[in-house]
């Protein structure tokens, strides 16, 4: 295994250091190392990040193989510093049996460019009718402990009550999404303004934050932990706040697109900027930005959702749901938070690494960057803007809604486990 | 004028009274004629491509091209290539190869013409999507209250019924508004979009408060698949709270005029003996649909004066 000095480089944006790596892991830091036989990656102004964890990610393989790939995905993500992401279960076959786990699982394995960890539909099929089996899931060798039918809401109270209660048994958590599919039907995006006037049907922010009031009162009532995907209102983060404020086990993610973008961009009826649940209001992506200042909301999730150009080049109705996350979501933190002045580097590693890895039950990831320590790192250079460009994205679709758009911070390398998979911003297979 | 009319904000004040004007010179033009036809687009081709059923529409539409000369394609969406499948951007691009000047479309979604504008180079004219607008019909009704009261400024208008749902709504908003007149909305609260409070309209529930401070009565048409989604309790209780029944004509201003774009529930939002009284325009108001649209057809396809 190739030995790394990683020279000159600022650890959370501290004062700069060398890391060496080796055995795939932290070895030494320490001023000026020079072990015999290292390659030399000159990091002098990046800063060193934890890699960063998604606890949302969709890769949708198996089904939509056109899309994405576990391995075309993986690759984005490493680009974007990532090295562990969850894989939703929305594919095709639904991830509701130990067996299509086990195979998501088995494709991060040879593509070898992040650790793919699977996330268990809750409920067969998606349907919210009844429990996957949970337990089969938890027990594979994917070792599931997220479980989520994120697209859709385990929208039957008792049914999500029992699910909150089953997953105790193997310290799992269950991830909804939260909307009130009774308050959404039709619902093509964030009811207000806006969509009186363009004529398209709302979706009202009641309905998610109803869901969420609902779900944390329940696993408080049964001890158990809820985690709530992409929460994109203002009341949302208040419940949060209040839950939390009670001693609820809650954990939340925002999207980096809820953190930028607001329902304005509707206003093109162009269907990249169709997302469920939909971008929001100006004071809603204040409210999501201070929520992960203070953080009552845990981390970023990235809602990686690839689509195919004729599922997005239609009308706005027609088009599916879902953008591109993966490659520009820590340069969203960037731009949103860090520049800004609401959060450090350090708070960049604990939302998009420490926290989605605890919440994950990962134990090699989120770590503290010291010796010793699992070598999964990324190196950003934190000045570096550019414009960008949907063709040059390592994801197989092209649904980026920050086309064109100039961001901050360039991910320049990414290790996994001691071995690069990014190096000079490029994937190294 | 901007190439494309896909919504009232399109049309700025001296736009809209442009296509009023020119509207009201074609009929002068025609008045009295046996050959009710002019010349200024012979050689260019229009398309009709309508995703949804809307006789009077495709029928206004076409009639006005043919009385320009133009040639016109009817693309209807059933029996088609879209019902095989066929996406709306290769559908335009077909359009496009086929060399059509404009296309007028009308789509069950809403924002289907903003799209299709991008994918083709000619004029896309919006004839109704989805909720979101109805350009040509506000047109029609700004041109119908000024034939009949002689202005537009400083008139109010009272538009009733399923704004929530109505195309034809917003686009009277946007354009009557942008003419000078004073409109206010008139509605069960579920029939309103939230949000309604941001558009230059007044907003009330109460027709009978209403009625003696309107120029103008726009009843719109109540689908009847609202009633199953408990936008209101029954017919018979919308009708009395928000129909124009003859007892509630009485309270209007003696000169004030009555309006529907059609197609009527006679008996839900408006009684038989108010559409058939003298206060109703219902029919000029298609007479002047050819009129306005072959006025905006002329100015966007910029066709050589007569």
């Amino acid at each position: 295994m190739t030995t790394y000095l990683i020279k000159g480089v600022r650890p959370l944006g501290g004062d700069a250091a060398d890391i060496l790596v080796e055995d795939g892991r932290i070895a030494a830091i320490g001023e000026s190392l020079s072990p015999a036989g290292a390659d030399v990656v000159e990091a002098g102004g990046l800063v060193a990040l934890p890699g960063l964890v998604d606890l949302h990610t969709h890769l949708r393989e198996p089904g939509r193989e056109d899309a994405e790939t576990v391995e075309t995905g993986s690759r984005a993500a490493a680009l974007g510093g990532f090295t562990a992401v969850h894989a939703m279960a929305n594919t095709d076959p639904v991830a509701d049996t130990a067996g299509v786990v086990e195979q998501v699982w088995r494709l991060g394995q040879e593509a070898g460019l992040v650790d793919v960890v699977p996330v268990g539909a809750v409920t067969v099929g998606l349907k919210g009718e009844r429990l996957a089996e949970l337990g089969a899931m938890a027990d594979s060798a994917a070792r599931v402990r997220v479980f989520s039918d994120d697209g859709h809401c385990v929208a039957d109270p008792a049914l999500m009550r029992r699910a909150l209660e089953y997953v105790k048994a193997f310290d799992g958590v269950v991830a909804q999404h939260a909307e009130e599919p009774r308050l959404t039907t039709g619902a093509q995006m964030h009811e207000g303004d806006r969509s009186a006037r363009l004529g398209l049907t709302g979706w009202p922010a009641a309905a998610e934050e109803a869901i969420i009031a609902r779900d944390v009162l329940l696993a408080e009532h049964v001890g158990a932990r809820l985690h709530v995907c992409h929460v994109s209102t203002a009341g949302s983060v208040d419940i949060l706040r209040w839950a939390k404020s009670r001693g609820v086990q809650v954990t939340a993610e925002v999207t980096p697109h809820h953190l930028l973008l607001t329902d304005a961009c509707a206003e093109s009826y162009d269907p990249v900027f169709k997302v469920n649940p939909p971008l929001r209001t100006d004071a809603d992506v204040e409210a999501l930005r201070a929520g992960l200042a203070d953080g009552t909301i845990d981390a970023v999730g990235t809602d990686h959702a690839p689509h195919a150009v004729e599922d997005k080049e239609s009308e706005w109705a027609q088009a599916r749901p879902g953008m591109l996350g993966l490659e520009q979501a820590l340069s969203v933190v960037i731009e949103t938070m860090v520049e800004p002045g609401r959060l450090d580097w350090a708070g960049v590693a604990d939302r998009m690494s420490v926290r989605p890895a605890a919440i994950g039950r990962l134990e090699s990831h989120g770590r503290p960057i010291a010796v010793g320590e699992p070598a999964n790192l990324l190196l950003v250079d934190p000045g570096h803007r550019a414009v960008v460009d949907p063709a040059a994205l390592a994801s197989r679709s092209r649904n980026s809604p920050y086309a064109g758009r100039e961001l901050p911070g360039r991910v320049v390398a990414t290790f996994l486990r001691g071995t690069p998979t990014v190096l000079d911003g490029k994937a190294v297979r | 004028m901007k190439r494309h009319l896909l919504e009232a904000a399109d049309l700025d004040r001296d736009d809209a009274t442009l296509v009023l004007d020119t509207a009201a010179q074609i009929d002068q033009a025609l008045a009295g004629r046996e050959v009710k036809k002019l010349p200024t687009l012979r050689g260019r081709t229009v398309v009709n491509l309508f995703y949804e059923d809307s006789t009077r529409t495709r029928i206004s539409f076409e009639l006005a091209a043919k009385r320009l000369s133009a040639d016109v394609i009817n693309f209807s969406a059933k029996g088609s290539s879209v019902s095989k499948g066929e996406s709306l951007k290769d559908t335009a691009l077909t359009l496009e190869a086929m060399g059509s000047d404009a296309v007028v479309v009308r789509h069950h979604m809403s924002g289907a013409p903003h799209r299709l504008a991008h994918w083709v180079r000619g004029s896309v004219v919006n004839a109704g999507d989805g909720t979101h607008e109805h350009p040509t019909q506000a047109l029609l009704d700004a041109y119908t209250i000024r034939q009949r009261l002689g202005r537009l400024d400083g008139v109010r208008v009272t538009i009733v019924g399923d704004v929530l749902h109505s195309r034809v709504a917003r686009s009277n908003v946007g354009l009557l508004h942008t003419l000078g007149a004073e409109v206010t909305l008139v509605a069960p609260p579920t029939l309103l979009p939230v949000g309604v409070g941001s558009w230059p309209a007044e907003v009330g529930y109460d027709l009978d408060a209403v009625l003696p401070k309107s120029d103008v009565v726009m009843m719109l048409r109540v689908q009847a698949e609202r009633m199953n989604a408990s936008f209101f309790p029954s017919a018979r209780e919308y009708s009395r709270r928000y129909g124009l029944d003859a007892h509630r004509m009485g309270a209007l201003p003696d000169d004030a005029i009555v309006m529907h774009p059609g197609p009527m529930n006679r008996g839900m939002e408006i009684a038989a003996d108010v559409a058939d009284s003298v206060r109703s325009t219902i029919v000029e108001q298609v007479a002047n649909g050819v009129s306005v649209r072959m006025a905006v057809l002329y100015l966007l396809l910029g066709g050589s004066p007569q």
